[in-house]
């Protein structure tokens, strides 16, 4: 596909997409008490999407990760948060 | 159209979705097994588990004329009991004859445990003592990067096993280069909020080529849309794919990597 056929497909979506940061970020601040790790790992993701470099995807997904290499002891429940807590 | 629903959990699924699914090109539909929502209590909850996927849901799915296959397994939501995965495990073999069965799946990990690693990997060797395809299950979320890399090494690790007759499924960006470097079969689940979205399964298939790829709709009790094939097929369609070059990734792809097993044969059209 050429460059402008994409934008003719997913540009208006990418645009809502964006918005819909901008507001959640904009929700999370107006919120009360102590946001967690979760909102840490969000800001340190989106720094991708601005650097220009390939594979943005994959480097959210990976900024995202558990990036250790061995089992955990025990499973401390069933779920995932969607980022990884120890990631400071 | 035509395509394979190769991942399914049509258990938590209404009749409504069969008559989608059908009118919309489903010719076969595979159903792995999943976790019920609660950690099932003893070895009958699975057997009886496992009679509905044997008995019950291809009935279900030949009222709308709906070939429909099944995999084995105790998930890996359930693998810290290790007792009882080990028990489960044992009443598997019994039921590897019936003739909707197609392989054991789907295994792997969630939060990738060392007890979820032992039961991998008693998983993985009743797949090889019984000459079975396996379908696996890669983590959720933050834990899916290191849960797919743990995975991939113990099938390695294991020299019985084929490469070619594993499908690691709910690849992403950053696993699905590693999983087709190792010479397994990849899946892409199509989710609306986690796991893939149509475009995004696309953009992996532009990069990666459609060799060894499927995508599934996993649908189940959670958020999921029995019809994303066909959907991400028209998002394929709206990207300039040809009809000849949409089948081969929704209905040929899942047809090479299931025929593996000489139970899976759908009837002539």
């Amino acid at each position: 596909m050429t460059r402008p056929q994409v934008l003719d497909l997913y540009f208006m979506d990418a645009r809502c997409k964006l918005i819909e940061l901008g507001a959640f970020l904009d929700r999370v601040d107006r919120g009360s008490g102590e946001a967690d790790f979760r909102l840490d790992a969000f800001r340190d993701a989106m720094k991708h999407l601005s650097s220009g470099e390939p594979k943005r995807a994959e480097a959210l997904l990976l900024a995202f990760s558990d990036p250790t290499t061995e089992p955990i002891p025990v499973a401390p429940g069933k779920g995932a948060t969607g980022a990884w807590p120890a990631r400071r | 159209m035509r395509y394979i629903e190769p991942h399914g959990h049509m258990v938590s699924r209404t009749t409504d979705d069969y008559q989608d699914m059908v009118t919309a090109g489903c010719a076969a539909v595979c159903e792995p097994a999943f976790w019920a929502g609660y950690d099932r209590s003893s070895v009958d909850g699975f057997r009886d588990y496992f009679r509905q996927l044997t008995e019950y849901e291809p009935a279900r799915a030949a009222k709308y004329g709906l070939p429909h296959f099944c995999w084995l397994c105790i998930n890996p939501k359930e693998s810290e009991d290790v007792k009882l995965a080990a028990d489960v495990i044992a009443a598997i073999p019994e039921l590897l004859d019936k003739p909707n069965v197609l392989g054991i799946g789907e295994i792997g990990l969630n939060k990738n445990s060392r007890n979820e690693m032992k039961v991998l990997e008693m998983h993985v060797d009743l797949a090889a003592r019984h000459d079975q395809l396996i379908l696996v299950h890669t983590p959720h979320l933050e834990d899916k990067l290191k849960g797919t890399q743990l995975i991939l090494d113990v099938l390695k690790a294991d020299s019985r096993i084929h490469p070619d007759r594993v499908l690691i499924d709910h690849v992403e960006e950053h696993t699905v280069r590693r999983v087709l470097d190792r010479g397994h079969w990849a899946g892409m689940t199509l989710y609306p909020i986690s796991k893939c979205t149509p475009a995004r399964a696309v953009d992996i298939l532009d990069v990666y080529g459609g060799e060894r790829l499927w995508m599934n709709s996993a649908c189940d009790w959670g958020e999921s849309v029995p019809l994303a094939i066909p959907r991400t097929a028209l998002e394929m369609r709206r990207r300039g794919w040809t009809a000849e070059a949409i089948d081969r990734v929704i209905y040929q792809n899942p047809i090479r990597f299931l025929s593996q097993c000489p139970k899976f044969k759908l009837p002539a059209a």
